[in-house]
């Protein structure tokens, strides 16, 4: 019986490396977006304050207090209510882009802080302007504290990609949904998406423990 | 913007949202137990002296670690009935959330029960104690108070990821969206609907989180 299954199974393998490849995209294109967007939000967010630090802070505790299932609706059904035609792709990078940038957003800030204040002022006395300070002692020193968590929340968002096959884009989990509709074998089709996955996450898990290890003496 | 939407409706179906709020608490109230349980098991079993349970603790939650909730999910939804175990949805998906949290939660109390100096542990076996008193009168006390902070943290994010339960057609927070989405069709009335009750368990699990880490600062200042 699972030989029969086993055979249609491989017979779906090219189905699911498509899928893969909308995985691998969708968290690639989000990861740099939300890297990006992350650490301009982190830098205001460690600043003095203000109306902008209270904004970010604000979206951040929004986004990190409700599931991204919720999050990923609401962009891929708001936007046609307010008149923008949204197709399931671009929604799922929206989403997964927002939602990696307010987790770096706090990574940075947090690493940021933890720069001790009299670097800051020995910066600040020796006439450097706050970009100067930020460019050539704050964040180099913050890195090590930043880099771990890091690429650990890279593997989480790699994994939250997974969600948004409940839009409809089929990523390998898709992939796994639509093939277990046809080949009845639980266990086998999504034992296939866990080691996909797996062969993605784990070595960034690997990556993440030996970056914390090299930075913590 | 605002007028598009029909806040009215949210009324009418205020008793659903309630009852699915009280689904999510309970469906995650009973996986949390879960997972601290196995939680505690798999971190015992990882730092324990048999070598064999130590590399099973250790797959179990690499494994878990590596692959995203929704694929451990559906491979339970998916497999169970293909393995002829035949369980209603509610225990799939306790169950789902339990493994999966459960590998969180042994890493954090692993660190945890690590984070207590050797010193301690030698201290105690110098004194006499056994395996257990030991357990109970030096490691656990002080893991505990290292712990308690991720613990919650990790509970947060239990709470969102039941969220994702609805896909396997249990009636929790999201499904309710779900539901004025399919009988009205108004998602984004919906889906803010379920978003801000999820709001509401966050800041209440926030506040006992700062107020918690209040107590221990307040505790280690006065040692």
């Amino acid at each position: 019986m699972w030989g029969f299954y086993f055979n249609q199974l491989v017979d779906s393998l090219p189905f699911f490396f498509k899928g893969l490849w909308v995985t691998v995209s969708i968290s690639g294109l989000s990861l740099i977006a939300g890297t990006v967007i992350g650490f301009i939000w982190g830098i205001i967010r460690a600043g003095k304050g203000g109306f902008f630090s209270f904004l970010i802070g604000a979206w951040v505790d929004i986004i990190r207090g409700t599931p991204f299932l919720v999050q990923i609706f609401i962009v891929f059904f708001i936007f046609p209510e307010i008149g923008i035609q949204l197709e399931a792709f671009p929604a799922a990078v929206i989403a997964l882009t927002n939602l990696a940038a307010c987790f770096i957003c706090e990574i940075v800030a947090g690493g940021i802080q933890s720069v001790p204040s009299g670097q800051k002022e020995a910066a600040t006395a020796s006439g450097l302007s706050y970009w100067q300070q930020l460019k050539y002692i704050i964040l180099p020193q913050s890195m090590q504290i930043i880099l771990p968590p890091l690429v650990g929340q890279y593997v989480l968002l790699i994994k939250d990609s997974s969600v948004v096959s409940a839009i409809g884009v089929i990523d390998v989990t898709r992939a796994g949904w639509l093939t277990v509709q046809r080949v009845p074998e639980g266990v086998m089709v999504f034992g296939l998406v866990g080691l996909l996955y797996f062969i993605i996450c784990y070595p960034l898990i690997i990556l993440s423990n030996r970056l914390e290890k090299k930075f913590s003496t | 913007m605002l007028e598009a939407f029909n806040f009215r409706v949210l009324f009418e179906y205020m008793p659903l949202y309630m009852k699915c709020f009280m689904a999510t608490l309970w469906l995650s109230g009973i996986s949390l137990a879960g997972a601290i349980f196995v939680g505690i098991i798999a971190s015992a079993m990882r730092l324990g002296r048999f070598k064999i349970l130590s590399i099973l603790a250790g797959m179990y939650i690499e494994i878990i670690r590596s692959t995203p909730l929704l694929a451990q999910l559906y491979f339970m939804y998916f497999g169970l009935p293909s393995l002829g175990i035949l369980v209603s949805e509610e225990v799939t998906g306790i169950t789902a959330l339990t493994l999966n949290s459960g590998a969180y939660m042994a890493e954090i109390i692993r660190a945890g029960i690590q984070s207590i100096p050797k010193g301690q542990v030698e201290a105690g076996i110098s004194s006499g104690l056994n395996y257990f008193q030991r357990m109970r009168h030096i490691i656990l006390p002080q893991a505990l108070g290292v712990t308690i902070q991720p613990l919650l943290g990790q509970s947060i994010v239990l709470v969102k990821d039941s969220s994702l339960l609805s896909l396997i057609s249990i009636m929790e927070l999201t499904r309710a969206g779900q539901v004025l989405t399919s009988e009205r069709f108004m998602p984004a009335e919906g889906y803010l609907a379920t978003a801000v009750f999820y709001l509401v368990i966050y800041y209440m699990l926030k506040t006992i989180t700062n107020w918690s880490q209040k107590k221990l600062i307040f505790r280690e200042a006065g040692r």
